[in-house]
């Protein structure tokens, strides 16, 4: 009894042949590359399997040509098929070379329990992961946040261990180097707020105001938050990426182990530079946001730069500056918090730092808004 | 030496990430003075039993004691005292990337000495001389090899004179003369500075060449199985874990 399976595609393939009622003869030829496409070996001892009682297959290679991986994940296949069968897989008829790498690949059994099981969870359960996961969370923000208090005051009584050189290449980073991105961002917004306000006080004919607009716009809101905003991308990221990376590098545990507080030498140089230099960044976006508004005005509204400048002036007191100016040092505490805490709590892999640097600007963003908010309701009320 | 001996002292100690147990019941004695090989299969939790031992990571269970001091039942004060009196050399280096080799070793002698600026210039040169990086002060981390790197952490790692020396597979990724030549600073390091020794590694050159008492974590059982001085372990113990990680796995051959 004969049986041909899986002869056609030249110049290779196998030749399944069915001898002495339970043996399968392989006959493999050409060449067995990993990317020439067959039929799985499962599929095809199946066949075979419908229609004779197997108990053995054996190979024969002659005119086998050139052979890699592509033969042995083959044979791999209907060695595992065997076992599970109960059929016998003699060897001897393979290359020796195919013969010794098969028997090292077997040699350790396959570990069953290694493989992480994908098993579905439930929503509730789910839903009480989640909150387990942000009650620590909370907790793990609140302990940073206590130890940078901590550290803050030790800072104030002048036993805080940082270097001072680190300090000022903070700043020259988080200060000089920002100044071209603050100056494009918030001259735009300048623009925009006067392009905005121009549409609806043309039509009163009341198109000076648009610099009581702008002025206003900027030193009480936009300035601190666009500068904000743009810190947490630029320098909240920054901080994240930098303490996430010496997380990874054990830098953080040599610190430690050194009895060198991170907290103290690592967290507050940054903070400490981005907090001063936040307030000095806002005045200058506050500064060409006005400009900016200058620019629309006289270019298109007919109005002399003297008059905008006039206009400007008796529109802006010193409280104004002074809200802007103490909402962006806030937001310069907000930001470095967020950066710090989340290179802080970096896991160890490189992803790792990638999903801190993200949920650095993340968390940095949503603490400016809703401080933001916040602050202006109180300002309100109390009436600056 | 008038200091107490520093005598590490673990007790039914158990690692373990949340759930997860790494390691279970370990019980041994550091003795001063010995080179202590921590070893075992890849896995097994080696690292992790390193970062119980230097105070990174709190037990799940059982106690580490530092001489009558169980560390994570004493002040904060006391922790940053025993810490203060340990050096590490981790296993990638972890040297501060963005400090020189010089300030990298010259940091703890500034935060805890009062040495001044010529002593501790001093001081830095002495320390990589010793692990013959003179010259190299001003270069920073990523501007060496993998080996000086090691080599430079270790220098930071002595840098006040510890009591005890924790390395953390100090010869993955050494050539083999280096690695040779960093076991006997190792034995020199003992020798002359009395310090206590203690080594992560899989390296079984280093480990019958130096090691003078060890523990063995098994992955499988998760626990440790055996104890003892390695060669001693190599002539008797009949476990036969320990005997196939300690002849390469040819004990079958042998017995």
């Amino acid at each position: 009894m004969t049986d041909n399976l899986a002869t056609t595609d030249e110049p290779h393939g196998l030749k399944a042949t069915v001898v002495n009622l339970d043996t399968l003869l392989v006959e493999l030829y050409g060449s067995w590359q990993i990317n020439d496409d067959r039929q799985p070996a499962g599929n095809i001892l199946q066949t075979v399997q419908e229609k004779a009682d197997l108990r053995k297959i054996e190979f024969d290679t002659r005119k086998m040509g050139a052979w890699n991986s592509g033969l042995l994940t083959f044979l791999l296949n209907i060695h595992s098929y065997c076992t599970e069968h109960n059929i016998e897989m003699i060897r001897k008829g393979l290359p020796q070379g195919v013969e010794r790498i098969l028997s090292l690949a077997l040699a350790v059994p396959e570990k069953k329990d290694a493989r992480g099981d994908v098993k579905k969870t439930p929503l509730l359960e789910k839903v009480g992961a989640w909150t387990l996961d942000y009650v620590r969370t909370s907790a793990e923000m609140l302990s940073f946040i206590g130890e940078v208090c901590v550290a803050c005051l030790k800072m104030f009584k002048g036993s805080a261990r940082f270097r001072m050189s680190d300090l000022m290449l903070f700043i020259q980073q988080c200060g000089a180097q920002a100044l071209p991105i603050v100056t494009l961002i918030s001259l735009l917004v300048g623009l925009i707020l006067a392009f905005v306000g121009a549409v609806q006080l043309q039509m009163f004919g009341a198109q000076i105001y648009v610099a009581n607009l702008v002025a206003l716009a900027m030193a009480r809101e936009m300035g601190a938050m666009m500068t904000g905003i743009i810190m947490a991308g630029r320098t909240g990221a920054a901080f994240a990426a930098q303490l996430g990376t010496m997380q990874v590098n054990e830098e953080i545990d040599a610190f430690k182990t050194m009895g060198i507080n991170p907290v103290e030498f690592l967290v507050l140089p940054r903070m400490l530079a981005l907090v001063l230099m936040m307030p000095l960044l806002c005045l200058y976006a506050d500064l060409m946001g006005i400009i900016g508004g200058a620019v629309v005005s006289i270019g298109m509204l007919d109005i002399s730069a003297v008059e905008y400048y006039n206009q400007t002036k008796s529109s802006l007191n010193l409280a104004h500056f002074g809200v802007g100016v103490f909402k962006s040092a806030v937001f310069g505490v907000l930001v470095s918090v967020a950066g710090c805490l989340r290179g802080m709590q970096c896991g160890r892999s490189s992803s790792a730092v990638g999903d801190a640097a993200t949920s650095a600007v993340v968390t940095g963003i949503i603490f400016i808004i809703v401080s933001d908010a916040v602050m202006t309701v109180i300002f309100t009320i109390i009436g600056i | 030496m008038q200091k107490p001996v520093p005598k590490i002292n673990v007790n039914d100690l158990t690692m373990a990430y949340g759930d997860f147990v790494i390691q279970r019941d370990l019980t041994f004695e550091i003795a001063t003075g010995d080179i202590f090989i921590i070893m075992g299969g890849s896995g097994c939790g080696k690292s992790t039993l390193l970062r119980h031992l230097v105070g990174l990571k709190a037990p799940a269970k059982g106690r580490v004691l530092y001489g009558d001091t169980s560390f994570w039942e004493t002040s904060p004060g006391e922790q940053e005292k025993i810490m203060r009196s340990i050096g590490i050399t981790y296993q990638s280096g972890a040297l501060w990337s963005s400090l020189t080799l010089a300030e990298n070793v010259s940091l703890p002698l500034k935060e805890f000495s009062r040495f001044s600026d010529a002593q501790i210039r001093e001081l830095v040169f002495l320390k990589l001389s010793l692990v013959g990086l003179a010259g190299f002060e001003d270069f920073y981390p990523s501007e060496i090899s993998g080996g000086m790197q090691k080599r430079a952490a270790l220098a930071r790692a002595m840098a006040l004179d510890p009591e005890i020396l924790f390395f953390d597979e100090p010869s993955a990724g050494l050539d083999p003369v280096s690695a040779r030549r960093l076991d006997d600073l190792i034995l020199e390091l003992r020798d002359s500075l009395g310090a206590t020794v203690v080594i992560v590694t899989h390296e079984l050159a280093s480990i019958f060449a130096i090691g003078n008492n060890s523990v063995f974590l098994d992955p499988e059982t998760r626990t440790m199985i055996a104890t003892g001085n390695p060669n001693t372990l190599l002539a008797e113990c009949q476990h036969p874990t320990v005997r196939s990680f300690l002849t390469r796995g040819e004990a079958e051959v042998n017995i």
